[in-house]
């Protein structure tokens, strides 16, 4: 913002002086797509083309908003899909493009701003313009006008001096050389101060969105509930994130945090009515506390917020293999509709692994993927859930036994199982898929047994900071502020001419004819002629 | 209640359109030499009203309608017949703007029992934005009804939108009474809905001022051909382009104050005040778009006519926020309810 500190401490602008420098020739060579560059045409144009290139990015799928739509539209468009992809149709509001629009119509606002309150401040401070030379060339004037005062120019100005204070005018009389006297008015500053606030404010939007880009961070978290399934706001432990350019993560707000319970109501046709979860959070050393967090009510922290976005079920199971060693797995299902038709994998890397030692060539590795049905349909074979909320849980499993595959090095997802190690036969379906209630056990063709013993809800959580916020809120109100003014201010310059004697004559000018322009230059014509003085006229209309 | 309130949209949309048809009746008989001089001039036939049917002869002139001043009128249609409307034309406007009334009356019912029947203020889905958006749209009609009689004949078109914006809505996206979805359960939703249909329903008044107001400009300039005749019987384009402007201007802050409330609550609701979801980045189109109307209308370099052009555009924006945002493209913001 080193243009505001400018702005205030400058001096007025210097005339031009004369001769031609090397530096001289080089701001000519720049002045003239300045010139063109700071107009309001340009402006116009500029907002226009920002409008045209915001449209691609609601009709076209965005990266920022759901990756998996870009990806389906990519791979449906084989030959268009990347050529957009080239130029940016998929993250819009980050292009290059994008950008230089709104760059350069921002350089143009400065260009525009800074005469502007230079000429602004320059014209409050300064006195009322002497009246133009030809009164009738204005707008709207009048002649012949009686105003009462004895035909003595002193007194007749010295009336109108007073009637235009009183309807607050800044007046300014001023003694001609053949003796007569002009009275210049003006009123109306306030617009251009609301036109100049608001455009600034785009300024300080822009500044602060850019704050938040730079310096804010978003981090999402799956958290099952329980104790032991809580996280800490560092990044080894969330699922996705995206960092400004200039966060250092290690400087995250260092806040950890739990899920002690989830309350989710739904409608009668399944849409959901409440999602409150229960949490438990520290900060740093600090004590823990307990909160709520709910759709529309964020847990806000002094340098974070944390939001519930979604949630689902994560079935617990307990899997004995053969040889007798059982293990329990909590394993959440993402849910794939409205109803939370949930699919998922429950793996068991070390299943199987011989009392005598290791299992070198991960032959027996377990993993059981399946569907979760908060509510069993009527007729089971519709595959999906009937409900959202658990009336009748069905948890339907089919093991499979190999490789996982986990060792590979590659980030798989913990959602499903590697399609590489089926395709290649190292990982191999057992058996029918198994169906069950929670409580029930089923005994697997290698004599392990499976227990389904219910679930746990889970929320996905995002951290959030966005040092610009405020800023912005602040820009956004200033903005509306200044605009109101802007629009409800009026402009106007009212002169009288009171010739060494004879009839006054009068006119004015409005910056934008707006209506009542001429009403109100009359109603000021006609207090002129009226035989009481302002003081007067105050106290009647006051009465 | 909620089908009382159902029932009052079939009367408020039947009221509405008888009301068009009788501005429109006003519209087509608004002097007694209509009759007369589509025999001289044979020039009647091209020339006919939409929405209504009703065929207009030269309906140049009206007294009622017309701001006297600003009359341009075809050599030979005498300014005698001016002050001549004949009393059934001039029955026909006050029949008509009572009829406006009366389906106003009926509109409000229909929202208010609406939000009775849901328990909750009655915008919290697309059929009933729309319906509160027209709500508005009617309401600011007859305010400036009553404070400017003589842009009467705006009223044909006034109601023509309100039938088509209601018939929609009746049609093709109610929705049955249903509590809110968790997201929409905010004070927020009162305070940024409630400013975007407010400000939705008078750029709704202003975009048929913009759009007469190109007409009759078209008119003024000698323009024949279907559109332009309907600038006819229309007030005079310099003061139906301040009225224009004025709609704007007023509208334009109210516009301004729900997208920030919008960002507001985004930033409570999703976790960011502004993240280019469909709707937002159609709010902010719009809200481009008017801005350059204000902007080219305070510039004397651009002609009048197109920066109303602009105005029209920005409608068009609003139109799309509203129908393809909703209905096609799918965002945060869908709560349209629209099956
Ligand atoms: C995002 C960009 C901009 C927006 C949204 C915006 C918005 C507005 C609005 C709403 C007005 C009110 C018009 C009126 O007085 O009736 C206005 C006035 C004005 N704007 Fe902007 N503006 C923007 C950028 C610019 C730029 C870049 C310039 C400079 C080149 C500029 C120069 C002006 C001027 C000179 C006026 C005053 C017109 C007058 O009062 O007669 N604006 N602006």
């Amino acid at each position: 913002m080193a243009t505001l500190d400018e702005l205030t401490t400058e001096a007025p602008p210097e005339p031009p002086r004369p001769g031609i420098g090397p530096g001289r020739r080089l701001i000519g060579m720049f002045r003239r797509p300045w010139r063109w560059l700071t107009s309001m045409r340009t402006a116009l144009i500029l907002l226009f083309l920002l409008a045209l290139a915001a449209i691609p990015g609601s009709l076209l799928p965005q990266r920022n908003l759901n990756v998996d739509k870009v990806n389906t539209y990519l791979a449906q468009h084989r030959i268009l899909g990347p050529l957009l992809d080239h130029l940016w149709a998929y993250n819009v509001f980050a292009s290059p493009w994008f950008s230089a629009i709104y760059l350069l119509l921002f350089v143009s606002l400065i260009g525009c701003l800074i005469p502007r309150l230079r000429a602004h401040i320059a014209a409050v401070l300064r006195v009322p313009p002497e009246a133009p030379a030809r009164l009738e060339r204005l707008p709207v004037h009048a002649e012949d006008i009686e105003v009462p005062g004895g035909g003595e120019p002193a007194a007749v100005a010295a009336r109108l001096h007073d009637l235009l204070r009183q309807r607050r005018f800044r007046v300014k009389v001023r003694e001609q050389a053949d003796g007569g006297i002009t009275v210049s008015a003006e009123k109306g500053h306030l617009k251009e101060t609301g036109n100049i606030l608001f455009h600034f404010s785009l300024l300080a939007i822009l500044v602060a969105v850019a704050l938040g880009s730079w310096w804010g961070y978003h981090a999402d978290r799956l958290v099952v509930q329980g104790a032991d399934q809580g996280f800490c706001n560092t990044l080894q432990q969330f699922d996705d994130y995206g960092l400004g350019a200039r966060v250092n993560p290690a400087s995250l707000e260092p806040v950890c945090l739990d899920m002690t319970g989830f309350d989710a109501q739904y409608l009668s046709n399944g849409e959901p009515s409440v999602y409150k979860a229960f949490v438990n959070y520290t900060i740093g050393d600090g004590a823990a506390k307990s909160a709520t967090i709910q759709v529309n009510h964020p847990l806000r922290l002094d340098h974070a917020r944390i939001y519930l976005l979604g949630t689902g079920y994560a079935p617990v199971v307990k899997y004995t293999d053969k040889y007798g060693h059982s293990q329990t797995q909590v394993a959440p299902f993402l849910s794939t509709d409205a109803m939370q038709t949930s699919t998922g994998v429950i793996e068991f890397p070390d299943a199987n692994v011989p009392a005598t030692g290791v299992d070198p060539s991960h032959k027996q590795q377990v993993a059981f993927s399946g569907v979760f049905l908060p509510t069993l349909p009527s007729d089971p074979s519709v595959g999906a859930s009937a409900f959202p909320a658990e009336r009748n849980p069905a948890l339907m499993l089919t093991e499979y036994e190999g490789d996982l595959g986990l060792d590979a090095g590659i980030p798989s997802s913990v959602y499903s199982l590697d399609q590489h190690q089926i395709d290649t036969g190292r990982l191999k379906p057992v058996g029918k898929q198994v169906m069950l209630k929670p409580g029930q056990t089923t005994t697997l063709s290698d004599g392990g047994t499976l227990q389904f013993i219910g679930t746990r809800p889970w929320a996905t959580m995002q951290v959030r900071y966005d040092p610009g916020e405020t800023l912005v809120l602040i820009g956004a109100v200033c903005l509306l502020l200044g605009l109101i003014v802007m629009l409800l201010g009026k402009r106007l310059r009212v002169w009288f001419r009171v010739p060494p004697e004879g009839p006054v004559s009068a006119g004015a000018l409005a910056r934008s004819l707006y209506p009542g322009f001429k009403a109100e230059f009359e109603s000021i014509v006609k207090d002129a002629k009226d035989a009481r003085t302002a003081a007067e006229r105050s106290t009647l209309r006051g009465s | 209640m909620a089908a009382l309130s159902d029932h009052l949209l079939v009367v408020a949309i039947l009221a509405y359109a008888i009301a068009m048809l009788t501005y429109a009746a006003e519209y087509a008989f608004g002097n007694r030499g209509v009759v007369a001089r589509i025999a001289v001039r044979e020039r009647a036939p091209e020339r006919e009203l939409v929405g209504a049917g009703v065929p207009v002869g030269g309906a140049t002139l009206d007294a009622s309608g017309t701001d006297p001043s600003d009359s341009v009128d075809e050599p030979g249609a005498g300014g005698d017949l001016r002050a001549a409307d004949p009393p059934a034309a001039i029955w026909a406007g006050r029949v008509a703007t009572a009829l406006t009334l009366v389906g106003w009356l009926a509109h409000l019912s229909c929202v208010v029992t609406r939000g009775f029947a849901a328990h909750r203020v009655p915008w919290g889905n697309m059929y009933e934005f729309v319906l509160a958006v027209t709500l508005v749209g009617a309401s600011a009609w007859l305010v400036l009804l009553v404070r400017r009689p003589r842009i009467r004949p705006l009223g044909l078109f006034v109601t023509l939108a309100l039938v088509i914006l209601l018939g929609i809505d009746g049609v093709k996206l109610y929705t049955p009474v249903a509590p809110l979805v968790p997201a929409l359960n905010s004070y927020w939703l009162k305070i940024h809905v409630t400013a975007a249909v407010t400000a939705s329903g008078i750029l709704m008044v202003g975009f048929v001022a913009a759009a007469l107001t190109i007409v009759r400009t078209g008119y003024e300039r000698g323009k024949t051909r279907f559109p332009y005749s309907l600038g006819d019987r229309l007030p005079a384009a310099e003061g139906l382009e301040r009225l224009t402007f004025r709609l704007h201007a007023f509208a334009f802050p109210i516009w301004t104050f729900a997208i920030i409330c919008g960002a507001i609550w985004a930033e409570a609701a999703w976790g960011r005040y502004w993240g280019w979801d469909p709707k937002e980045t159609w709010a902010f189109i719009a809200w481009v778009i008017y801005a350059g109307y204000l902007h080219a209308r305070a510039t004397p370099s651009v002609k009048r006519t197109i920066a109303t052009w602009i105005a029209v555009l920005g409608w068009g924006a609003m139109m799309v926020n509203l129908f393809v945002v909703n209905l096609v493209v799918s965002g945060l913001h869908s709560y349209a309810g629209v099956g």
